[in-house]
């Protein structure tokens, strides 16, 4: 592994945290949405959209530095860690649909890096 | 962080409500696919010039960027009543319209890996949308 993929390797385990975090917050924001169009002036929701804009940017400079095939698996660590969060922080119950359907599609995100050369 | 109690509603209002934001959700991706797709096109060397005027005028980008506003406004509103650990992976969904837009409009090659992908991507949501029903 040369330096340079592991650094993208980094960035994108590291984009893959903050994004998970962009929704729980994208999430606390939502919850205090109400009737207004002003509530969605928020500070949860305003972080949560930094957090998620963040780790787009991070994403982006990160997949530049290495083979997709490797990377676009790392991204989906996101989806990991957001089904994580969501039962530590919102209680959400975890059935066994959700975890197949989110198996699944980990592995179409992993085949589509695949095909998406290198 | 603590556990914030949802609406006191009934179970089926919540069941509908869940199925609602998904579908919801489930559409909206086909925005954010539009949104990449212009920011990829607007990022290209026939519209980008890096000064602020040249990003002003980067029409492609601009509104790449405007669709994925609307996603995310879409993607709040959904999650006001759906579950985190429901509509998040459903977001997966973009891949598969990027794929398709791509091999539309970017004249792309299809190829095998991308196909299976999606397909499986597709079923993977259908799957998962099962939950929300328990």
């Amino acid at each position: 592994m040369t330096p340079l993929l592991v650094r993208s390797m980094l960035m994108v385990f590291f984009a893959s945290v903050v994004g998970s975090f962009g929704a729980v917050f994208l999430k606390l924001g939502a919850m205090r949405l109400t009737k207004s169009v002003l509530s969605f002036v928020n500070s949860r929701l305003i972080l949560g959209v930094v957090l998620y804009l963040g780790s787009s940017v991070i994403y982006a400079l990160g997949l530049r530095g290495g083979p997709l095939s490797v990377l676009y698996p790392m991204v989906s660590l996101g989806y990991i860690w957001t089904l994580l969060w969501s039962k530590l922080f919102f209680n959400e119950a975890l059935t066994r649909y959700k975890f197949a359907g989110l198996g699944l599609i980990l592995v179409g995100v992993f085949l589509v890096g695949l095909g998406s050369g290198g | 962080m603590s556990t914030i109690p949802t609406n006191p509603a009934s179970p089926v209002d919540t069941a509908s409500a869940h199925r609602r934001s998904s579908i919801i959700v489930a559409a909206c991706t086909a925005l954010g696919a539009v949104a990449q797709i212009l920011i990829k096109v607007g990022m290209g060397p026939a519209h980008f010039v890096p000064t602020p005027m040249g990003l002003l005028t980067d029409f492609p980008l601009i509104a790449g960027y405007a669709f994925y506003g609307l996603f995310t406004v879409a993607m709040v509103l959904a999650l006001r009543e759906g579950e985190l650990s429901m509509l998040y992976p459903i977001i997966a969904l973009t891949y598969v319209w990027v794929t398709l837009l791509s091999y539309w409009l970017l004249k792309e090659t299809p190829n095998l890996y991308k196909n299976l992908g999606i397909v499986t991507i597709v079923i993977g949501v259908a799957v998962l949308g099962r939950g929300g029903r328990k």
